[in-house]
């Protein structure tokens, strides 16, 4: 593909490629920045859900009559006050309900909900509203969970079996049959949890038949489908308005109920009402990493070239569906992509238990796997006496390859990122050479740019944007549908829209996440929005330079193919004396013409093939990338000591290096807390012993290695301008690049998450004993 | 102290203190923490709270001078005090040097842990202008960030110590996270 390679490359451009500041820093820095539990509505009531105490119950009954005597107490409601729709974000399973009919499936399933004059008022009503439970056995282990005579989750889905794949693809068993090594290993992940800093809230509120709800979403247009259909409501009549977003990781993309209990509580009390969860209840509500159990076998040639892969898996859902069906398809879809072979079979259940619902974490379905994967061929490099570098980079993909399960794979610098990872880590220097307790480990990742299908069946487009240029030309706003939740989306699309317009990043302006006034895009997940809202922004904006060009050459009375704009000034390359600014050509426009408007959509091509769950994983273009991470072992306590990472990134072209390293750094820095120290744990009730952010312990700033991040020249024809993803991609390679140097270090390898300093003591003592035997 | 009982019995204190330069008084009971005075009361929202239970860091204010977590201080203990938040460290539109570094070192992603995390490093370079790289991170651990890896942020720091030019860097150099030691004077990056 690099024949369609612009002349143009990373630092011609006149606004992207540059590390412009975000877009809403000053706000942040200052504090002004809203957040949606910041915002008070006069005569607002602040609302709370009351959460079932029990793993698995039948309720019995539920009295509110002593809740409702407590002054202040303005509402109180149950399943008879809502609608009875069920709902979830796969629409295959729709499994969740507003508040629980007649059983309870977890602790933390939602019952009942009371909107008060404060909120501690919300907290006494909540403790005098009496539930009568019957407690039933409960399933908290996912691996009993299909076994015959085991609790049913859900009646309707047998063997609490929530999502069944079987995919095959060539022919696995002739690749091992012809293989020089087939080897099989089993690990284990954990269930983490996405721990946004800003706990989820909502603010919902009537006017006659509209609603309008403001809150910390990742996809206001998700919300606005979901609640409409939930209240029988066109969409017209939902207004979801994102406010600034305090982080989201995938736990802020589908509704959370408070939505939809707000919304009750609002039109029976008539007022706003403001709902919120604390830590512990966001840990209840979840939606994080499902834990996978994951068998891998492989058989490659003497080389160590890969000939085929099964991967058999199963994951803990936890009570309901969430996003789930996707997870369980990308868990396998993604392994086929950092290397190449043509035979790959992929078998996995998700099971429902009695546990909270696991849904899209940052990298959805693929970190755990890959983590498995990159220690399973770390094991294979060993027993055949290859270099981990090498055994890789015999394997890479290469640009213009199709993956076994269909992937049409445009831009790939696997290679190059391999390479340029050994280069800087000093691997050939140190590989075999360190100390004793010091190891040095590689591992590779691959991530979609943008899903190839929404969620629910829709031919609208995936990423619209308007631009709208103000009256004096002096501004321009951006209107979009796409979400910043930290990431710097806004920042990023809008120096896509200077660019395309030949105007400047310091005057523009946006409104994002307001689908009222902001055309439909699908929001943030899988890294879609720097290739998907970018192409749609990129047309928007392209479509104003035109009419201005138009508009210059009538004003100059020259022809405007002659004509170029850049920096917000309008000029002839041949003929210095024809000049005119953006503003006296956009306000000439807008007096005779009327408002100067630019818009574009964006939708993916057809992608993938025709099999059962083929369009999970599919994507206009993928990343890749390469981690090599050096390790300090404590041989008496365990304790890992990461010292240096060096992540080499192929992410196409670079709108923002600044925000582009920034998400680098914040991927790594998650991917190191769910190999280290990370996982939501449970007591034999399936109640969460760490709801809190002091044992659930994400990394501080002391914990944290040197970070080295470089990256390789790549140009994504799928791409506006040749860019594609980098926010979720980074997070792969983490988990597995750390097992391999903790192996690389001690000979010992841990064969589950998280990769903790009890587990690495217990293997070296496990080692120590074999060899004194 | 002067308190007024409610037609409830609940008793209600009057608590004098010095808000952002201003004097403020106010009618809390004895349950009121301060994180809640201030954003109900007063709506300085730029007092986040991320956990209420003085784990995250988020909801960090200068109480005297010193870095606490808001949501562990009762309004009442707080009779007397000063009080800073993240609104006043913006002198008639002019940022503290700290929090102009955070912008020109990409230390904000999402921003919610921004306001603690920079009132945490003031406090810091308040009591200590020339802090080692670990100094930092010791001042900031407390602060919780679940975007940036703290890269940028002590970055910004460093860089409001003037201890780096405050410029972008370009990615595809070669940067640091941490120093390779943390003895002061031996500020050596990685970097290539």
């Amino acid at each position: 593909m690099s024949a369609e390679r612009p002349a143009k490359g990373q630092n011609d451009y006149a606004v992207i490629g540059k590390p412009v500041a975000k877009i809403d820093g000053r706000d942040k820095v200052t504090g002004t920045a809203k957040y949606t539990g910041d915002l008070k509505i006069p005569n607002m009531l602040h609302g709370k859900i009351l959460t079932s105490p029990h793993a698995h119950a039948r309720i019995l009954s539920i009295d509110t009559s002593e809740a409702e005597k407590i002054p202040g107490v303005k509402a109180v409601i149950t399943h008879k006050d809502a609608p009875s729709k069920k709902y979830g974000l796969s629409p295959a399973r729709w499994d969740e309900n507003i508040f629980c009919y007649d059983t309870v499936r977890f602790v933390g399933d939602k019952v009942a909900a009371v909107a008060c004059t404060d909120e501690e008022t919300c907290y006494k009503a909540l403790a005098a509203i009496k539930v009568e439970y019957e407690v039933l056995p409960a399933v908290l282990d996912p691996l009993k969970a299909m076994d015959d005579g085991q609790p049913q989750v859900h009646e309707e889905y047998e063997r609490n079996i929530n999502t069944e794949i079987h995919q095959d693809f060539g022919n696995v068993d002739g690749a091992f049959e012809r293989a020089a090594y087939v080897r099989t290993d089993t690990f284990v992940g954990n269930r983490t949890y996405q721990s946004p800093i800003e706990p989820h809230s909502a603010i919902s509120m009537w006017d006659k038949d509209k609603l309008t709800v403001y809150s910390s979403t990742q996809s206001p247009h998700y919300f606005q489908y979901y609640i409409a259909r939930e209240f029988d409501l066109p969409m017209g009549n939902v207004r979801v308005l994102k406010t600034y977003v305090g982080g989201g990781f995938g736990g802020k993309l589908e509704p959370t109920g408070l939505e939809f209990a707000g919304a009750v509580l609002a039109r029976i009390t008539g007022r706003p009402v403001r709902m919120f969860y604390d830590r512990a209840e966001m840990f209840a509500h979840n939606r994080g990493r499902h834990r996978q159990y994951m068998t891998i076998t492989t058989g490659v040639d003497k080389q160590g070239k890969i000939l085929g892969v099964h991967a058999d898996f199963i994951m803990d859902g936890g009570a309901y569906t969430s996003l789930g069906i996707a997870t369980a398809y990308y868990a396998g879809a993604m392994l086929t992509l950092p290397y190449e072979f043509d035979n790959y079979r992929f078998d996995m259940f998700r099971v429902y238990t009695n546990l909270p619902a696991c849904g899209a974490q940052r990298g959805h379905g693929a970190p755990q796997p890959r983590y498995a994967f990159e220690s399973h061929l770390d094991n294979i490099a060993k027993e055949l006496g290859i270099d981990p570098m090498d055994i890789r980079l015999t394997n890479a993909r290469q640009a213009d390859t199709v993956t076994p399960n269909e992937f049409a794979v445009n831009s790939c610098e696997m290679t190059a990122c391999l390479e340029q990872a050994r280069e800087m880590s000093g691997w050939n220097a140190k590989k075999g050479k360190l100390p004793a307790g010091r190891g040095i480990g590689v591992s590779t990742g691959s991530f979609v740019s943008g899903a190839g299908y929404p969620i629910y069946r829709t031919d609208l487009p995936h990423a619209s944007a308007t631009i709208k240029v103000n009256e004096d030309g002096t501004s321009a706003t951006l209107y979009t549908g796409a979400t910043d939740i930290g990431q710097g989306s806004d920042t990023v699309l809008c120096q896509m829209a200077a660019e395309a317009m030949g105007f400047q990043y310091d005057n523009m302006r946006i409104v994002a996440g307001d689908t009222e006034t902001a055309p439909h895009d699908f929001g943030a997940y899988a890294s879609r929005q720097t290739l998907m809202s970018g192409a749609a922004v990129k047309q928007a904006g392209e479509e104003v330079k035109e009419q201005m060009l138009r508009k210059a050459a009538e004003m100059l009375d020259f022809p405007s193919e002659d004509l170029e704009i850049e920096g917000a000034r309008i000029f002839s390359p041949g003929n210095s004396r024809v000049e005119l600014s953006f503003s006296e050509v956009a306000r000439r426009f807008f007096v005779e013409d009327g408002p100067l408007l630019g818009k574009g959509s964006y939708t993916p091509p057809k992608l993938g093939g025709k099999f059962k769950g083929a369009p999970v994983g599919t994507s206009p273009a993928y990343s890749f990338a390469a981690q090599v991470s050096e390790v300090q072992i404590d041989e008496e306590t365990g304790e890992i000591d990461v010292q240096d990472v060096w992540d080499v990134h192929d992410c196409g072209m670079v709108i923002n290096p600044a925000l582009l390293e920034a998400q680098v750094h914040g991927a790594l820095f998650m991917g190191m807390g769910e190999s280290i120290w990370e996982e939501v744990r449970f007591d034999e009730e399936g109640r969460i012993q760490n709801a809190n952010l002091a044992e659930y312990r994400i990394p501080t700033a002391l914990d944290m290695p040197r970070i080295h991040s470089g990256l390789v020249d790549s140009y994504e024809p799928a791409g506006p301008w040749g860019v594609k993803e980098v926010g979720e991609g980074a997070t792969l390679p983490t988990m597995g690049c750390f097992n391999n140097a903790i192996f690389d270090a001690m000979g010992v390898r841990v064969n589950s998450l998280p990769l903790s300093y009890e587990k690495v003591w217990r293997a070296l003592r496990e080692k120590e004993q074999e060899e004194a035997s | 102290m002067q308190a007024i009982v409610d037609q409830e019995g609940v008793r209600r204190y009057l608590v004098s203190l010095t808000i952002n330069g201003d004097p403020q008084t106010a009618m809390v009971k004895a349950n009121t923490v301060l994180v809640n005075l201030l954003r109900e009361e007063y709506d300085l929202t730029g007092t986040k709270k991320g956990c209420e239970l003085g784990d995250c860091g988020s909801c960090t204010i200068l109480l005297d001078g010193r870095p606490v977590n808001s949501c562990l201080v009762l309004a009442l203990e707080a009779d007397g005090s000063e009080i800073v938040t993240v609104e006043g460290l913006t002198e008639r539109g002019e940022l503290d040097r700290v929090q102009q570094a955070f912008l020109d070192k990409a230390a904000v992603q999402c921003g919610y842990c921004t306001p603690g995390m920079i009132l945490s490093a003031k406090a810091l370079l308040d009591r200590n202008p020339d802090p080692t790289e670990e100094e930092i991170r010791e001042a900031i651990a407390g602060n919780l960030c679940r975007c940036t890896g703290y890269v940028n942020i002590v970055r910004a720091i460093k860089a409001a110590a003037g201890q780096e030019a405050s410029t972008q860097e370009s990615t595809g150099r070669e940067t640091s996270g941490r120093e390779t030691s943390g003895e002061k004077g031996k500020k050596e990056q990685v970097a290539s």
